[in-house]
């Protein structure tokens, strides 16, 4: 669905990304892992189009993903949603009028038919309740789940999550998590940033460790974690595995 | 210097005073709408990725805010009736509470430029990929997610504008608008004691600009409910 390749990314002269290839298959649950600063991060934005690349090609569904063709690339990317680290939900809108906006403004919806649908995916992620909170009064589980919400409003086809639960108290993760599990056993294409090691095993498909703006080993998620190849990922591993 | 208070401080008078008030909180309330559209348009033209409305926006502030109050009012005032005449050949009369109502927003609309642009720079950079990710063009995120939260915050600095704009709708009586100041002095005309009616007029003008201080700060809490 997705095909990176070559992709580089300066930000002043420090390598983000160099020469990153990367090729996601419908049905895949791709876990971004790797020290800070390896340029996960930086990976998924450019996939969604929130950084521009410097050099090589982005393909979604065997088309080239072109800034100049506007109204394409917009069409490309309304079929990407997007989590971030810090929900970036809008204050001054209920839960629901979060959901419905870009489904009435974006995809011309009738007030009625996005209230619908928000409440189908609020109901999804077990917040049909707080319909008419504003975000500053959920917590931040609860506020990562009605981005996740939001994002699925839009019905997209992949979903990249860029460290959906970093931000989040301790306690808070496994609710988004299990919403995101969820979200792939009902097929979901999705591409998640994360330092959640435990969901990357049992629930990605496969990992791709990134360090210094380079891919360095790609395998599937129990081969990953059971047998790493390089000794860079073999590093990493046993710092982040406290034992 | 008090000796007229108890003439001066008749029902008429302070009835011709409230008629003066009125109109000078009426010239600063409409000042301060018009002002924050042309404040919400130079903000968005100094935000524009086009050098042009930059530059006309840049220019708009730095010559309004550059130059006093009090002259750009007597500059419309002249400016604008001797234009018409040379075009036209005709004379013009124009309502100096008309003029300054136009000289006023336009003084404002500068200051409000620059108030709604912080406000909009302080809203978090993620509400803006947000709207990107999902889909929403530029000018809807700026209006239906950016400038409602900018306008938020700017509510406390708007309503000192406000006050501002009230006690300088007082510099509209040096071209003949009677309002608050003006109907004051034409009082102390009369009793030959400024004194009084000024210290009247000075009370009207603090009754309004605590009232609006206090709407201000009603406003505020209730803006709030989604903090």
């Amino acid at each position: 669905m997705i095909k990176v390749e070559n992709v580089c990314k300066n930000f002043n002269k420090t390598h983000a990304l160099h020469n990153v290839s990367l090729e996601v298959n419908q049905g895949d649950i791709i876990s971004l892992i790797g020290p800070s600063g390896s340029g996960k991060s930086t990976l998924l934005r450019c996939i969604h189009g929130l950084e521009t690349i410097d050099s090589g090609k982005i393909y979604l569904d065997g088309e080239l993903m072109d800034r100049n063709n506007e109204k394409k690339f917009r069409e490309q990317r309304n079929k990407m949603g997007f989590v971030f680290q810090h929900f970036n939900l809008f204050p001054n809108m209920t839960v629901l009028e979060n959901c419905k906006l870009a489904q009435i403004e974006v995809l011309h919806k009738s007030d009625a038919e996005a209230e619908t649908v928000a409440l189908e995916y609020l109901d999804k992620v077990g917040l049909k309740e707080k319909r008419d909170s504003y975000p500053n009064n959920l917590s931040g589980g609860q506020k990562q789940r009605v981005a996740i919400a939001r994002a699925l409003c839009m019905s997209p086809d992949i979903m990249l999550f860029d460290e959906p639960t970093s931000a989040l108290d301790p306690e808070m993760i496994k609710e988004v998590l299990d919403v995101m599990k969820d979200l792939g056993k009902q097929g979901m294409t999705m591409v998640v940033v994360t330092h959640e090691m435990g969901f990357a095993r049992k629930v990605g498909t496969r990992v791709v460790f990134l360090d210094q703006g380079e891919i360095i080993e790609e395998n599937t998620a129990e081969e990953f974690f059971s047998n790493p190849q390089s000794d860079r990922a073999k590093d990493f591993l046993s710092k982040v595995f406290y034992d | 210097m008090f000796v007229a208070f108890q003439e001066v401080f008749t029902l008429a008078n302070i009835l011709y005073l409230a008629k003066g008030a009125l109109l000078s909180i009426g010239i600063a309330a409409l000042s301060l709408l018009f002002g924050l559209i042309l404040g919400t348009l130079g903000a968005t033209g100094k935000r524009s990725k086009h050098a042009l409305p930059r530059d006309i926006a840049n220019v708009y502030v730095t010559i309004i805010r550059g130059t006093p109050l009090l002259l750009q009012i007597l500059i419309i005032f002249s400016v604008i009736p001797s234009m018409y005449t040379a075009i036209t050949g005709k004379i013009l009369r124009i309502d100096p509470l008309l003029i300054g109502v136009l000289a006023m927003s336009i003084n404002s609309g500068a200051y409000q430029t620059e108030l709604i642009r912080s406000g909009v720079n302080a809203v978090d950079k993620g509400q803006w990929e947000a709207c990107e990710t999902l889909g929403l063009s530029n000018w809807k995120t700026l209006k239906l997610v950016i400038l409602p939260q900018a306008f938020k915050r700017i509510v406390p600095p708007l309503i000192s504008e406000f006050i501002t704009l009230i006690k300088d709708s007082s510099l509209i009586s040096c071209i003949g608008a009677v309002e608050l100041l003006k109907g004051a002095q034409i009082i102390g005309a009369q009793y030959f004691d400024v004194m009084s009616p000024y210290m009247l007029a000075a009370i009207f003008y603090l009754v309004m600009t605590c009232v609006v201080s206090m709407i201000g700060m009603k406003v505020e809490k209730r803006l709030s409910v989604s903090d």
